[in-house]
């Protein structure tokens, strides 16, 4: 039994960090370590940058792009990709519809979208959840008709993220409506610019574009853009769900955050000293590293034990890093928020009066502080909820 | 990076789970009592009393990790044997702190079960602070008169050995002075009160009274003591995590054993997703609390105290965290049987709340953790 990462894996770790940080441009890292919204172009740069050094998708087969990385070295490059605050390479490309299309599609649909997936050439959005299909996502409504050797599409798809950047959405759609719900589901590649689809901004409680809804009103898609097998959709959904197994928790994400949040507190003054020197606020810190240090070893042993298990099944743990990760990322905005004080009340990008000259009185970092709070209040929603996580514990693990 | 027992602690551990599991104390039978020597002489037999010590002193090499196993199944079965004052703490200073006269001396009669050890510690005023020790020593001759008195003394019922901590130098509360000592526990001075604690283990108010201890009883360093208290004190706060995770997973075992089992409004209890789910927040306070149990046996061992004291204080502070939701909650979805004496729930409930109090609680090692400048630095 051993904590410490060998030799070659701290080289590793060391060969990441630096390039992360000499290779991704400092102004995106800063937008992502104070939680601002990134723009599409910088999300493609970013990705584009990873991309070509070959580490947008290890996760991939090594075949189509991938790297044949231990379980180990995998943590290590989400952990300090995360650190470094660079953003993920996008993960509805990297971890949602590449695996799927690498481990069920044809040929040729390998061929014509893998490589412009990876270089985020094509930008995916994810099609799952529905007004009416949320945790219950298999009760899903959005239906393909086959019709003159086509699909028609009609629906609607709810919570697309980042569908106002995307060129193709990925789609769960009924094929059979007879079927038991999970069985009549087909996994579809559609063209967003085809006739007859409409995204709508959702505009969220921080004031940003984030999320849309999408309608599908008669959609002609080809038949060649089903994946796999017609009605198997369901398998190849929990094939994704399951692919990004120990990322999930953003326990590097947190760390920065924590770190962060100690070095502002120390920057920040309150009650005469500064905010680090008050008991109660470092001992809140503590609190929540003591609690992050746990579910750290928590995510090493999920990844140590994944040598042992089929890759293929969903570890159950994952709902424990899960639950705890998001509460974790949760606490972490909170206690920005609170080291931001009163100084977090302006809204970000307000306009200035023309020729008003005086420096702010809030300092430059706090305006993102409230919406990043309110943002990350939706990582314990998305994903299986939180309480369908310990849904799936009490059933998975508990056998109640 | 590797969380795998080795093949010799495989053994260990299907040797230790057997024997705990025989003889799991049933507190129902044994009301306040301990173990009783049957047990303690098993222990010896299996070779665990030896585990901790070098080979060449007469033990069996054994790390934290090895530590770890055999109390997280001694915690698991109630088992209330003064393992953790006489092998881990007792053990330890011997281990870490004695000269090669005092190892010869004593390590064989612990290894082979003849003598227990207790940790004479605790004073009115001390609380959770190791260097706060009114008790003094006085040098007389080339010997050293020892005068206070010492509370909760862990094994210090039975034990034939203490070790005690008293100042030789500076004030109440400095971190200089302390001095430990090896003292015979029959010596003339010495008066013994033994009682049960909440626990069902043994415990101790031990008066001395003027005891006179020979210079080369003096454990370590004259005036020195501290650091080594330090060390050994974060050893047993290791085993207490690994104890209380062995509770704690018997408990939540326990409790959902019965959620499957307990019928009302005409079906098992367990089918409700009220107590589903404080159920898997239980299994989640258990697997954090065995996160942090291993990351102490990992940095039990570290000499840097500057290493070791956060880590240490971190794990015993989520072990604890887990431990008030696991206790509380196995008895609250138990219902009333957990309220009985007759019942195991009970019991465990009450070992996991003592062990959160020994040697420091909750805030105590939060602060702990803050004051150290806690845990994460940006990079």
């Amino acid at each position: 039994m051993d904590l410490r990462f060998t030799p070659e894996e701290i080289a590793f770790r060391d060969d990441l960090r630096r390039f992360f940080r000499e290779k991704v441009p400092a102004e995106i890292r800063r937008k992502v370590a104070e939680g601002r919204h990134l723009d599409r172009e910088d999300i493609i740069t970013s990705h584009r940058i990873l991309n070509a050094a070959g580490l947008a998708t290890p996760n991939w087969p090594v075949a189509w792009g991938g790297k044949d990385w231990s379980p180990v070295q995998r943590y290590l490059y989400t952990e300090e990709l995360q650190r470094a605050a660079v953003p993920l390479p996008l993960q509805f490309n990297v971890f949602m519809v590449g695996p799927v299309i690498a481990a069920f599609g044809s040929e040729e649909q390998k061929r014509k979208f893998l490589p412009a997936t990876a270089n985020l050439d094509i930008w995916w959005c994810q099609g799952f959840s529905e007004p009416g299909a949320g945790s219950d996502l298999a009760s899903l409504r959005t239906s393909a008709e086959k019709r003159d050797g086509k699909y028609i599409v009609s629906g609607q798809k709810a919570w697309t993220t980042l569908g106002q950047h995307a060129d193709w959405i990925f789609c769960l759609v009924r094929t059979d409506k007879e079927a038991k719900k999970q069985r009549g589901i087909s996994f579809l590649l559609i063209d967003m610019k085809t006739p007859g689809i409409t995204v709508r901004p959702v505009i969220t409680i921080d004031g940003a574009h984030e999320v849309n809804e999408v309608f599908f009103d008669d959609v002609e898609v080809p038949m060649e853009n089903l994946v796999g097998e017609e009605n198997r959709g369901w398998d190849y959904a929990k094939f994704l769900l399951a692919n990004e197994r120990t990322g999930i928790a953003r326990i590097g994400l947190s760390k920065q955050r924590l770190a962060r949040a100690k070095r502002l507190a120390r920057e920040t003054e309150a009650g005469g000293r500064t905010l680090w020197e008050d008991g109660d606020f470092r001992r809140r810190v503590a609190e929540l590293e003591v609690g992050l240090k746990a579910l750290e070893i928590t995510q090493m042993r999920v990844v140590a034990n994944q040598r042992h298990r089929d890759a293929d099944k969903p570890d159950p743990a994952s709902s424990i890093l899960k639950i705890k990760g998001s509460e974790l990322q949760q606490a972490t905005t909170e206690l920005l928020l609170e080291v931001a004080g009163p100084y977090a009340l302006p809204a970000p990008e307000h306009d200035r009066p023309e020729g008003w000259n005086e420096p702010a009185v809030s300092p430059e970092w706090a305006d993102a502080a409230a919406p990043l709070y309110f943002n990350y209040r939706k990582v314990s929603i998305y994903g299986g909820s939180n309480e369908i996580q310990r849904n799936i514990i009490a059933k998975a693990f508990l056998g109640l | 990076m590797d969380f795998d027992l080795t093949e010799e602690q495989r053994l260990l551990k299907e040797s230790i789970d057997r024997f705990a599991a025989d003889n799991a104390r049933d507190p129902a039978q044994h009301g306040g009592a301990g173990d009783g020597a049957a047990l303690w002489n098993g222990l010896a037999e299996l070779g665990v009393l030896a585990l901790p010590f070098a080979e060449e002193d007469g033990g069996i090499g054994g790390g934290p990790v090895e530590t770890m196993i055999v109390m997280e199944s001694i915690g698991r079965s109630l088992i209330t044997a003064p393992y953790l004052s006489t092998v881990v703490l007792g053990g330890g200073f011997l281990r870490l702190g004695g000269s090669e006269a005092q190892r010869a001396e004593f390590i064989p009669q612990v290894a082979d079960g003849s003598l227990k050890i207790g940790f004479a510690q605790l004073e009115r005023q001390s609380r959770y602070d190791l260097y706060d020790v009114a008790t003094t020593a006085r040098r007389e001759g080339g010997d050293f008169m020892l005068d206070g008195r010492k509370g909760v003394v862990l094994g210090g019922d039975d034990a034939g050995l203490l070790v005690v901590t008293a100042r030789t130098a500076g004030g109440r509360r400095d971190h200089d002075g302390i001095t430990l000592f090896l003292v015979d526990a029959n010596a003339p001075g010495v008066s013994r009160h033994g009682m049960p604690a909440q626990d069902g283990t043994r415990v101790a108010e031990i008066s001395l009274d003027g005891v006179r201890v020979p210079a080369d009883r003096v454990l370590g360093e004259v005036d020195a003591g501290l650091p080594l208290a330090g060390r050994v004190v974060d050893v047993a706060l290791s085993a207490l995590c690994a104890d209380s995770l062995g509770a704690m997973e018997e408990l939540h075992r326990m409790t959902v054993d019965y959620l499957k089992q307990r019928q009302q409004f005409g079906v098992t209890i367990g089918s409700f997703q009220a107590l589903q789910h404080r159920a898997a927040d239980m299994l989640v306070a258990v697997e954090q609390a065995r996160s942090m149990a291993l990351y102490a046996a990992m940095m039990a061992e570290e000499p840097d105290a500057r290493e070791r004291r956060p880590a240490i204080a971190a794990a015993k502070a989520q072990v604890n965290r887990s431990s008030r939701l696991v206790g509380q909650e196995a008895v609250q979805l138990h219902g009333g049987i957990a309220m009985t004496w007759e019942y195991r729930a009970g019991h465990l409930f009450k070992r996991l709340t003592s062990n959160e109090l020994l040697f420091g609680d909750t805030d105590h090692h939060l602060r702990e953790v803050a004051e150290a400048g806690g845990l994460v630095e940006e990079i």
